[in-house]
């Protein structure tokens, strides 16, 4: 397939102005970056999340009052699946010490922590173990190992990337652990890309100002999940694992402890009861909420089910309104689109491009003010390039790589990435990309401190279910760090607590009922049941020849 | 309203695909495919995942990560009067006329557990907990099955030659999916072997990183705790003034060679 004949054009105008750019790069010189007070003013105008249409105030719940998303808004004021007065909180089906919700990088980092402690665990998760945004994090994990570098600059790089509105006691325990992290997966036989010595290969990525990024091809995330899985399964003495069995709600004791949670096996429908004495949320974003519109780079199960569960458990959440749109998501070939084009590309030296072949941005600032500058380029000053399916993007001009690092470079560098573009008939070593800004991280998420604790005894969170780490917003690399620091964090704390000797008493879901009353209260109509579990792609067509209403199955 | 109206005013094609909806795309026409033999109209630009929902399956199984690399959905299909079985990635692989397709979201195959801080890394160890690697008779059914264009059979060979590390990196883009396994008249669960090589090269043929070693003590020491402490309670104005003046290192400096100027925060 390849590019069409009008595309091919237009590369020949990336092509003409490549050699004065890959002098440039060998400088060191670089399109000049942005200043705090230009990146303000990109960020206002142009950023999806400044924009007001849309957004809403939420009626109920702990964070009452905050202007959201409708669609997160929605999920909040949501209705339970479960009807409280049906479930007999006598019969239990599995008791553990800890259970981890989620199955992801932070789900799995923290059984592995928790069963080193002495606790049994049980992972319930939707998919299957290891499905997750874990396995698609591509470019690397973040950690000041170098001697140039130190957890003082992972500090200031973190924040300064999130504006300054992070929580600092995170990005401390963040900073501090990271190195811990690396040299912990290192342990368990991770294969990062090391010179022959033995010394880490670190890259730059967006906000960076020391190289921080550690990888294991282009595909970082999926070999940290099969990594920390495999160890998973060695432990089946102490961690078991359900599958298919996402949880919907939490269950807490009269004292109200967190106690459990109620597990739904989707493939045979049963409810079940779980009673733990420590509980860790590790469920993941919503990407696939689709907020705006957007096509997302996420995980067919990000569908904000953490949030939900602990909003009725009365856990608030800061920073949901705040969304990360990757500046790089493929817009050509169309059965491509929405995927992510990792960051390394930019790391290694690529620029971005307008349809005359120019730059027009500085290709390594943090993500948001790299969207914005993109959406700008394209929208108000009409430079993109149009798709024969009628989407626009952006060059991303990789053949760069393998001039400024050697022939091969690209091969090496992003294997993952060649074959799936070398399958639509490109080869990114010679043609450029076409990208544009995709949906890709949940910046916000619930409310925990330094030790993964929520604000409810023996309920713990990590991962990208957890708030005011990134602040507003997320640097690269920082996500994979902090599933593995907070992971780690709650295993280790939920176990300590567990072996504080806790005694649970009644299971109780009067907080479900109290937030339905709330609902009821307030005169919200018609709550949407959530956790929704997974979105709904079916065709407007395929829904409206369903006849849902007569056909539906009795509740 | 009659619920017919309703039905009516939804019946128009949409114009713009909106987050992961498929759609019929302008210009595109709709080919016949045979779902586990039965035959349903698609969208001929469309991968077999999106193909699929768009005639209204909904996944529990055989979606993942929709991007080709949790190896979720791996798909066997055929092309009419073709006797050649095809192998690829539902979220992947663009539909075809007339192809008879099948997804094998699990495929069972032997785990053998270890404990990574007590194995002996040699071949011994992984013919031992594998004894059935040598059922292999090279039949390369393996690769052909492979979506990620990984040279199973020959990480395979190269294990029962003893060689740990090539095998390891021959393995690298292995996603798990289990096709391989699928085919193997050995009953060999390659991918399985292949993450059991990649461990053992990871932990113990690939060299420590000794810089990340010291850095390590250097925490666990304490070094860092004030000036975190310091950074959790300094004012904005002051985050900014040292994320203003922060040195950046030079893009093309080999790792470990630059330092900056100011070493006080080291």
């Amino acid at each position: 397939m390849g590019y069409t004949p009008e595309l091919e054009k237009l590369i020949k105008k990336v092509e003409a102005t490549r050699p004065a750019r890959v002098e440039m790069a060998r400088k060191n010189e670089h399109f000049p970056a942005l200043s705090l007070k230009e990146r303000g003013e990109v960020l206002n105008e142009y950023h999806p999340d400044c924009q007001n249409e849309g957004k809403r105030s939420v009626k109920a719940g702990p964070n009452k009052g905050d202007i959201l998303q409708d669609g997160v808004a929605r999920l909040l004021e949501s209705k339970p699946v479960v009807k409280p007065e049906n479930i007999d909180l006598a019969k239990v089906d599995y008791e553990t010490d800890v259970l981890v919700i989620g199955g992801g990088g932070a789900g799995t980092s923290a059984a592995l922590m928790a069963s080193e402690k002495g606790a049994k665990v049980i992972i319930a998760t939707k998919l299957r173990h290891g499905d997750s945004n874990t396995v698609m994090a591509e470019g690397g994990i973040q950690a000041a190992s170098q001697e140039c570098d130190s957890p003082f600059y992972h500090y200031i790089d973190t924040i300064g990337g999130g504006h300054f509105t992070n929580q600092p006691d995170l990005v401390a325990a963040l900073a501090h652990d990271a190195p811990l992290s690396i040299s912990w997966l290192e342990s368990l036989g991770m294969m990062f890309i090391k010179n022959s010595d033995g010394r880490m290969v670190v890259r730059h990525f967006g906000g960076s100002s020391r190289k921080r990024l550690h990888s294991a091809g282009d595909m970082t995330g999926a070999e940290i999940m099969r990594v920390v899985r495999d160890e998973a399964r060695n432990r089946q003495d102490k961690i078991t694992i359900i599958e298919f069995a996402p949880a919907v709600e939490l269950l807490l004791d009269e004292e109200g402890k967190c106690a459990g949670a109620i597990l739904y096996n989707m493939e045979t429908r049963e409810f079940y009861l779980v009673k733990a004495k420590a509980v860790i949320i590790a469920t993941g974003g919503f990407g696939r909420l689709h907020i705006k519109g957007f096509a997302t780079t996420n995980h067919y199960g990000a569908t904000m089910d953490g949030v939900v569960m602990a909003y009725r458990a009365g856990v608030g959440n800061k920073y949901l309104f705040s969304t990360q749109y990757h500046p790089t998501g493929v817009v050509y070939p169309e059965q491509n689109v929405g995927l992510l084009i990792t960051e390394k590309v930019r790391g290694l030296g690529s620029h971005v491009l307008n349809s005359d072949g120019e730059q027009f941005c500085f290709p390594l600032e943090p993500r948001d003010v790299e969207s914005a500058e993109l959406i700008r380029e394209a929208m108000e000053r009409g430079k993109g390039i149009m798709t024969p399916t009628g989407r626009v993007g952006l060059w991303l001009d990789s053949p760069m790589i393998d001039l400024l690092h050697g022939e091969g470079a690209v091969k090496k560098e992003l294997p993952a990435k060649f074959i799936q573009f070398q399958r639509h008939g490109i080869d990114i070593s010679k043609d450029p990309m076409l990208v544009y800004p995709t949906l890709h991280y949940q910046n916000g998420g619930i409310n925990i401190n330094a030790d993964a604790e929520t604000l409810v005894p023996g309920l713990f969170g990590a991962g990208e279910v957890v708030g005011g780490i990134h602040g507003e917003n997320r640097l690269m690399g920082n996500s994979l760090q902090d599933i593995i620091t907070f992971g780690r964090r709650s295993g280790i704390n939920a176990a300590e607590y567990v072996n504080s000797d806790v005694k649970l008493k009644k299971l109780s879901l009067d907080h479900v009922v109290k937030f339905e009353k709330e609902l009821e209260d307030i005169g919200i109509k018609n709550p949407v049941r959530a956790p929704i579990l997974l979105p709904d792609y079916s065709t407007e067509e395929v829904s409206a020849r369903r006849w849902n209403e007569p056909l539906k199955e009795s509740e | 309203m009659s619920e017919t109206d309703t039905n009516q005013s939804k019946l128009k094609i949409p114009k713009m695909a909106t987050g992961d909806r498929a759609i019929l795309p302008v210009g595109a026409s709709t080919i016949p495919v045979y779902i586990m033999g039965k035959k349903y109209e698609v969208p001929e630009t469309l991968t077999i995942m999106k193909a699929m929902e768009f005639v209204g399956f909904k996944f529990i199984r055989g979606a993942g990560c929709r991007g080709g690399i949790c190896g979720a959905c791996p798909t066997v299909y055929r092309r009419a009067g073709d006797y050649k079985l095809y192998f690829g990635l539902a979220c992947q692989t663009v539909v075809e006329p007339d192809m008879y397709l099948a997804q094998i979201p699990f495929y069972p195959a032997n785990r053998a557990s270890f404990d990574i801080d007590t194995i002996d890394p040699v071949a011994e160890s992984v013919y031992a907990l594998y004894p059935e690697l040598f059922r292999c008779v090279a039949c390369n059914l393996c690769t052909k099955a492979c979506p990620m264009d990984v040279d199973v059979l020959g990480y395979i060979s190269a294990m029962k030659q003893g060689n740990i590390a090539k095998a390891a990196e021959i393995s690298f883009d292995c996603i798990q999916c289990g096709l391989c396994a699928s085919r193997c008249m050995g009953e060999i669960p390659q991918y399985h072997i292949g993450q059991l090589a990649r461990r053992l090269y990871g932990r113990y043929i690939q060299p420590n990183a000794e810089h990340l070693k010291k850095r390590v003590e250097e925490i666990d020491s304490g070094k860092y705790d004030k000036l975190l402490d310091e950074l959790v309670k300094m004012s904005k104005e002051d985050l900014e003034k040292h994320y203003i003046e922060r040195e950046r290192e030079p893009d093309l400096a080999p790792s470990g060679t630059w330092m900056p100027q100011d070493t006080q925060y080291l």
